[in-house]
């Protein structure tokens, strides 16, 4: 006996096999981010105000990002599509670009957007100590809005050895422009495009530092939970890139020729992968970029 | 099953006509479900730069959006308007125990006898 | 899921009836195999289910056995505090390595390590690889007349995540240090800031192979759960209607959607831990966390709770993952023994779904003690107390199916009926835990130990045994000894109690389960404890245990004497039983049916009226006028 309905539907249910099985791994992955989100609101829920920074990332890149899992979402299912009606080479070239969207967002993702924020210093005020360096948070000025207070110092490490060598007594920073600047009504909000660090040095004492890093994961809740779920999307983006780059292998053209239908179901199987990390996605931009 | 198998041959297996048809008439609506995504991404940026009062409203806010995205997404991408019953059945039993681990978990973060 | 099943185009030749079924092996090879396979492709990385479903029982028989050795040692140092272990001490202190038992001393940390480690290898390493993975694999397809699993090269892909996340856990023992110590639960924080340090590897420790060998072993249950549910949705054999499938296919199913959805959250949470220890975050630190009168230096901000939330969102699930397939595997031995029908069967059916519904929303009931606030609490007793509602009427329909039956005792029955009541001292005893003002007292101590345990260990454990004796033959094609069956029932049944028994004693008495000495060292609890009303229960718990070890002998010469030298099967249904596997020869070829089967009633239609045999099996065509146990609504599949 051969295993029945790897192409063919099975009456009763009207599905074919994997098409079960990927709605039930898609299922899990839901658990999978939907515990990882839960963690977010936790953490989220947990944090003082003021300890969930916001405007951290590049928006306009993030945006751009999205733009291009989207476009490859499209291409995926157009692929698909093409296969349906039999448009060999117009599948291979729907299937190109949806590659070159995966390759490009994690691209930007690990050779961009990564190591920018692992260039980049925070310091985090200790509550007691916080009216000291009142000129670079300016406090006062965000509670007579009833706005969150800033408790970071954030910008260019000058003297980066400070990390490491329990010497020097204390951070030079090149300040971030909110905290130059920071009873300017501009700086109440975040930024759409990024904006350098400016010029203005700062020189904070070590012993009023809570917690100081680089923008890494261990530098706070909302980066540790940024690297992460960003880090496992990634790795699923890689990991549908590598799916359809064995669409595209002399196994597939050669299937093709033999069961047509046979790879237009692994293609949808694996669109609808692809798919379901777009929509990952389309929550993580707003939950980390956004707000 | 319908599946014939031509290995040696350069003859492809033709289409299901019918099959055909109905995927030819989608390709323009999804075409157009992508722009229709990409609008809403932009209108997301842009809602994120308004003041909606409180920061749990911009939230509030948001999440609807990315909702309406992604039901899109999984309506029309994934095939999930016109799925089969059973695909349903297993989704609406995860998605019970999704929003049981969020429900929760947040129950007991709001509700605990020390903060 | 749908109940209608339309008769198959496949099923266009006519079914063979009931045990005539049994053919020719021989002749079923040479049709399917074209080609012979080598040996490493046939027996090791093979993609059959039969030979998957026999690794992950090796393997998992195996873990297990491991796993309660190190419960063995961990009973001579509760029973001898301080003492050394005489003749293997020494030995053993050598190959774990210093910091484990230099001179046969237990080192607390070593004692940590090994309760850590019975939990998890016993649980993920032992019971969920036989229970589910090895006995799903092996029977199901049998079951639900398929020719294999759907996805058989992700079952196999399934099988060697788990080899590899078992190696994983077992070389944990030798890296500096010594495995992880954080008990089966790894609580934050405390797992977080252990095994790190300068004496430490930064990845080769206890407690990140731990951490690692569980993404392993969850992937592996991920995909073994996907492969389960799309073969029972997919492959049922043609007139195999969902009400019509055997309540063991049910108990897989249903457990299989329990890992399915479950594992996932508990996944998360290891790779957040995981980024704790590697990367330097805090999801799971306080903020001013301070150990050993030092602070913590790191970011603070995350909640140590969460770990528990998630990691209990899969435990609790996981206890019914652990006790539905012996549940199932029970109610095949008992119904083929009791030769009638099993009583309830919808009922049965659908409790299993309940049960596996509210499982998912009763996790905090292990968190009683953390301080949630009444609300929450009043939510999860309540929600606590209706779970147990599912678990009593499919015990209930068990009692009742031996009412009245001409009850066979072999040693798959002896094992399934003593299932029974071990199983409801293990369940009943758990209501008192349920309650959060009882539970404040009894929580971590030995109560809890004797609650679980009787679920698990003479529940499960004993319910794995019956499903090893009832479907050897099926595997082998050859009979395990009935005489030494009940030289390993009867001495395991016996020291089970003596183990467990006094535990809940112990426990009512405020024993804690972490301590390592016993009680010893607790001055508080000399008295009471150590040596409750003039007797030490440590040392007869321990002797029993030690026992039970030695019990497992028979059984285990017994199995692979069996194997080679066991007494041939006379017919493909030595049991003479009803259920779909019995129809495929002994040991099942490639493809495991040598015409494709078709069901046309229920699976348990023992002594039905005016037939010649006690049992009409499934693929027994119905007769006119017959009314069957299971009258169906759905069209009957006349070929």
């Amino acid at each position: 006996m051969e295993i029945p309905y790897t192409v063919a539907p099975r009456r009763d249910t009207g599905l074919w096999n994997a098409k079960v099985g990927i709605w039930l791994f898609l299922a899990s992955e839901v658990m999978l981010f939907g515990g990882l989100f839960s963690a977010y609101v936790f953490l989220r829920l947990d944090a003082a105000p003021g300890d969930w920074p916001h405007g951290l990332l590049n928006v306009p890149v993030g945006t751009m990002n999205t733009a291009i899992l989207i476009a490859s979402s499209v291409t995926v299912v157009l692929a698909w599509a093409a296969l349906k009606m039999r448009q060999f080479g117009r599948y291979r070239f729907y299937m190109t670009i949806t590659i070159l969207c995966g390759v490009i967002f994690l691209v930007v993702k690990l050779a961009y957007e990564w190591p920018q924020k692992f260039e980049h210093f925070g310091a985090r005020i200790k509550e007691s100590e916080l009216v000291k360096y009142e000129q670079y948070l300016g406090n006062e000025h965000l509670l007579a809005k009833g706005l969150a207070p800033r408790k970071e110092i954030s910008g260019h490490l000058h003297n980066s050895q400070a990390l490491h060598d329990p010497n020097i007594k204390e951070y030079e920073i090149a300040l971030d422009p909110v905290n130059a600047d920071p009873t300017s009504p501009k700086m109440d909000r975040p930024h759409f495009f990024y904006v350098p660090a400016t010029n203005k040095i700062a020189s904070v004492e070590k012993a009023d530092v809570e917690y100081a890093n680089m923008f890494l994961p261990k530098h706070s809740a909302y980066f540790a939970t940024y690297f992460t779920i960003t880090g496992l999307h990634g790795a699923h983006v890689l990991g549908g890139v590598l799916v359809f780059c064995y669409m595209m292998l002399p196994a597939s053209t050669r299937l093709y020729r033999q069961n047509p239908e046979h790879l237009a179901n692994r293609v949808e199987v694996s669109g609808l992968f692809w798919h379901f990390v777009d929509l990952v996605w389309i929550f993580v931009f707003p939950l980390f970029y956004l707000l | 099953m319908k599946e014939t198998h031509q290995a040696h041959t350069a003859e492809i297996a033709p289409p299901d006509e019918h099959a055909a048809e109905h995927v030819a008439a989608h390709v323009r609506k999804y075409v157009m479900v992508g722009l229709t995504l990409l609008t809403f991404t932009a209108i997301t940026v842009a809602l994120s730069y308004v003041n909606f009062g409180t920061m749990k409203a911009n939230v509030a806010v948001a999440m609807l959006v990315a909702t309406f995205k992604a039901g899109l997404v999984a309506a029309i991408f994934m095939h999930l308007s016109a799925e089969r019953r059973l695909i349903y059945r297993i989704l609406i039993f995860t998605g019970f125990f999704v929003l049981g681990l969020f429900w929760l978990t947040y129950l007991a973060w709001y509700n605990p006898i020390v903060r | 899921m749908d109940a209608t099943t339309h008769p198959d185009p496949h099923a266009a030749h006519p079914p063979s009836p009931g045990s005539g079924a049994a053919g020719d092996p021989h002749h079923h090879h040479g049709e399917h195999e074209h080609h012979e396979l080598g040996f490493w492709r046939k027996y090791i990385f093979s993609s059959d289910h039969k030979v998957i479903g026999i690794q992950y029982g090796l393997c998992g028989l195996v873990f297990l056995f491991f796993g309660f050795s190190l419960m063995m040692l961990m009973r001579w140092q509760l029973a001898y505090p301080g003492q050394a272990l005489p003749v293997i001490g020494k030995a053993l202190g050598h190959f774990f390595g210093p910091g484990s038992m230099p001179d046969g001393k237990m080192t607390s940390e070593f004692y940590n390590s090994l309760g850590a480690m019975h939990g998890t290898i016993m649980i993920f390493l032992g019971i969920v690889p036989v229970a589910f993975a090895a006995f799903g694999n092996f029977v199901v397809p049998l079951q639900i007349g398929a020719p294999d699993m759907t996805f058989p090269k992700i079952n196999a892909a399934s099988f060697w995540a788990f080899a590899v996340g078992g190696v994983i856990m077992l070389v944990s023992f030798f890296v500096p240090g010594g495995a992880a110590k954080g008990g089966w639960t790894s609580y934050t924080p405390l797992a977080v800031i252990s095994d790190q340090g300068p004496t430490y590897n930064a990845f080769f420790n206890g407690q990140t192979l731990w951490l690692v060998g569980f993404i392993f072993l969850i992937t592996s249950s991920l995909l073994g759960a996907v492969n389960f549910i799309t073969t029972i949705i997919q492959l049922r054999a043609p007139g195999l209607t969902w009400m019509r499938l055997p309540f063991f296919v049910w108990t897989q199913f249903v457990t299989a959607f329990l890992l399915l959805l479950a594992f996932p959250p508990l996944e998360s949470a290891i790779v957040m831990q995981l980024m704790d220890r590697l990367a330097g975050t805090s999801f799971f630190l306080p903020s001013g966390l301070v150990v050993n009168g030092a602070p913590v230096h790191n970011s603070g901000g995350g909640s140590p709770l969460l770990w528990q939330h998630l990691f209990w969102f899969l435990g609790h699930p996981e206890v019914y993952v652990l006790i539905l397939p012996g549940m199932g595997i029970v109610a095949e031995v008992i119904a083929n023994n009791s030769r009638k029908p099993l009583w309830g069967y919808k009922s049965l059916v659908f409790a299993s779904l309940v049960l596996g519904f509210l499982s998912f929303i009763v996790w905090a009931h292990h968190m009683w003690l953390t301080g949630m606030g009444s609300t929450v609490s009043a939510f999860f007793q309540t929600t606590t107390l209706i779970i147990s509602i599912p678990s009593v009427i499919i015990l209930s329909a068990f009692f009742i199916s031996l009412w009245g039956g001409s009850i066979r005792f072999t040693v798959p029955m002896l094992f399934a009926t003593a299932f029974l009541p071990m199983f409801g001292i293990g369940g009943l005893t758990g209501i008192p835990l349920s309650f959060n003002s009882a539970d404040l007292y009894l929580h971590d101590t030995y109560y809890i130990i004797a609650h679980f345990h009787y679920i698990v260990a003479p529940g499960t454990i004993f319910a794995l045994f019956a499903g090893i004796y009832y479907w050897f033959p099926k595997a082998t094609g050859r009979m395990m000894s009935e005489f030494w069956g009940k030289v390993h029932f009867w001495p395991s049944l016996i020291c089970m109690n003596v183990i467990f028994l006094p535990m809940f004693l112990q426990g009512m008495l405020g024993m804690h389960r972490r301590w390592y000495d016993g009680g010893q060292g607790w001055n508080l609890s000399n008295e009471k404890v150590w040596s409750l009303t003039g007797f030490q229960w440590n040392t007869p718990i321990s002797i029993a245990a030690w026992c039970m070890g030695l019990a497992q002998i028979p059984f285990i010469i017994n199995f692979f004497w069996s194997i080679w030298r066991g007494k041939k099967v006379e017919n493909d249904n030595p049991w003479d039983a009803t259920t779909l596997e019995w129809t495929a020869p002994s040991p099942p070829g490639h493809g495991n049916f040598i015409k494709e089967p078709v069901a046309y009633r229920g699976p348990y239609e023992y002594s039905l009226p005016r037939r010649g045999k006690d049992f009409t099996m499934q693929n027994e065509p119905i007769e006119a006028g017959e009314r069957t146990t299971h009258p169906s609504t759905e069209p009957v599949l006349h070929a």
